[in-house]
């Protein structure tokens, strides 16, 4: 792959605080790599924000490996730019070319406060897998291989909705900021395996009455949900959540 | 079953939603099909018991009191859902991307709906309204009393823009079922993958075929056409 370098105007939401009306702010930045990812990109800039004596902008980053799910910003109107199936952390700046204009904002949902410029806070996630994303049971040290027998196709489902890594993407990317691509990777991760059996039912309809409570949308089915997601979440788990939901509410406890 | 979920958590609204739309869906097959009748010859008698058919038999009309609930089921949880979608952002973005994964009318389904709404109450005062309390001319079969809907059919899409507002509706409820129909077999869950495309293209073919259908019954009655073939008749 041809390196290069470039020059790029950018446009990012800076907000002091979550009572900050907020404003964006246009940036020059001057040779970057197109190897560089696209948070370096951002700390090229912020270190010279720095050596100004200005503010530098905040967002948020962890493992930088595209694992934690922190590296919450929306390019160009896509949550995790424009790369399909990609963090942040792992979008490359050879995504873009010399002389782009780049806006970049930070998550929008009344249930995503904005914290500063482009954090938000996203606690209300942790909420809903307080409230019911858990096994009760004790499962130990990882057994052999096999020595629990689960179908495959069960094994195989729960191991794909398990990859989502709690971004908020889906969120984002939502045209009612709903969080059901979340909240139903998180139910059939566990619905599907036998040690999530016991809560299987009280599980989803917790995680889901956490989920109305903290103010997110509902869904609509127009999927820019999986589009948008850095971990392909299929929207059939959201019809599986639909299904646990409706089970575990028409057979009770 | 704690019931009140049904009405109060968003899951519960969405299944309502999918419910209420299959249960009017099941009722568009069947006003499509008595109505077919115009199409045909013989049109204004075999129409007219067929309507009778629907005012008079009491099972047909304990299914009304449930079209009616239905529909208020339907129109409050879409509005209700609408309006809670709306206010969940309140701070837009300055940029979006454009909306590859669904069409406009996926993203307008409270709008269509309210056309279709409007459609309906213009189209309840239209028929329902005179066949239940009265305005019907009337017409002897045999020694037998009918009203004349058919007439009042003809003396309506006389008018050019009553035929334009009912071709609106038909576009309206095309566009709200091409949505629809696959939308609330995702919200039920039912998508076993050899299942789940059937019902899509269903959804599809029904979505066009049944409002291309009620589109070309005031189409008919306006420029005066039938069908001329063996005298058919529909449901009797
Ligand atoms: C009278 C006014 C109507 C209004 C205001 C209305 C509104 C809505 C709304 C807001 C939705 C939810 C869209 C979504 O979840 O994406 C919806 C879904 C639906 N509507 Fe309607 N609608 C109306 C009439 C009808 C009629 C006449 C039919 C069928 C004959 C129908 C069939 C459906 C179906 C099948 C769905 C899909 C349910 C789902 O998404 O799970 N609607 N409607
Ligand atoms: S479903 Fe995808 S987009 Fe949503 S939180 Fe999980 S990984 Fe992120
Ligand atoms: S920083 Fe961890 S996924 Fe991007």
């Amino acid at each position: 792959m041809q390196h290069y370098s470039m020059n790029l105007k950018l446009k990012v939401w800076r907000q002091k605080n979550s009572n900050d009306n907020g404003h964006f702010e246009n940036y020059d930045v001057n040779n970057i790599s197109s190897e560089m990812s696209f948070l370096e990109m951002i700390d090229v800039l912020n270190e010279r924000l720095i050596s100004e004596g200005s503010d530098s902008i905040a967002f948020d980053h962890d493992c930088r490996e595209g694992i934690c799910g922190m590296c919450s910003m929306v390019i160009n109107g896509q949550p995790h730019g424009p790369w399909k199936g990609t963090t942040t952390c792992q979008l490359h700046m050879r995504a873009f070319k010399d002389g782009d204009q780049i806006t970049i904002e930070p998550f929008r949902a009344n249930a995503f406060p904005v914290v500063k410029d482009l954090m938000v806070n996203r606690s209300a996630f942790d909420r809903i897998i307080q409230s019911g994303g858990y096994v009760s049971v004790n499962t130990g040290n990882a057994v052999d291989g096999n020595s629990l027998p689960i179908e495959k196709q069960h094994a195989d489902d729960a191991f794909y909705a398990a990859a989502c890594i709690g971004c908020g993407a889906c969120v984002a990317a939502c045209k009612n900021a709903s969080a059901m691509l979340f909240v139903s990777a998180k139910v059939s991760h566990l619905a599907l395996l036998p040690q999530g059996e016991p809560e299987r039912k009280q599980r989803v309809v917790s995680m889901v009455a956490q989920m109305d409570k903290e103010g997110f949308g509902s869904c609509t089915n127009t999927y820019a949900c999986e589009a948008e997601c850095p971990k392909e979440i299929s929207v059939l788990n959201i019809a599986r959540l639909n299904r646990e939901y409706l089970n575990a509410n028409l057979s009770g406890n | 079953m704690n019931w009140s979920l049904l009405f109060s958590s968003s899951i519960g609204k969405k299944i309502v939603m999918a419910l209420t739309g299959i249960f009017l869906v099941v009722f568009l097959v069947v006003h499509c099909y008595v109505n077919a009748n115009i199409f045909f010859a013989n049109a204004e008698e075999n129409f007219n018991r067929a309507a009778h058919f629907m005012g008079s038999n009491l099972l047909v009309r304990i299914t009304e009191i449930g079209l009616f609930a239905g529909f208020i089921l339907h129109i409050v949880q879409g509005y209700k859902l609408e309006l809670q979608n709306r206010g969940s952002r309140k701070t837009r973005y300055a940029v979006t991307a454009g909306n590859k994964t669904s069409k406009w009318y996926s993203r307008s389904m409270a709008i269509l709906g309210t056309l279709i709404l409007l459609f309906l109450i213009i189209h309840l005062a239209h028929f329902w309204v005179p066949s239940r309390f009265g305005g019907l001319e009337e017409v002897y079969y045999g020694d037998k009393k009918f009203h004349n809907l058919y007439l009042e059919m003809k003396n309506i899409f006389a008018e050019p823009w009553v035929v334009i507002v009912y071709l609106l509706g038909c576009f309206s409820l095309s566009w709200h079922l091409l949505h629809g129909v696959q939308s609330a077999a995702q919200t039920l869950g039912w998508t076993n993958k050899n299942f789940f495309p059937m019902i899509k293209t269903i959804g599809i073919v029904f979505s066009i075929l049944v409002p291309l259908i009620f589109a070309l019954m005031p189409l008919a009655m306006y420029f005066g056409l039938q069908l001329d073939l063996e005298n058919i008749t529909l449901l009797f």
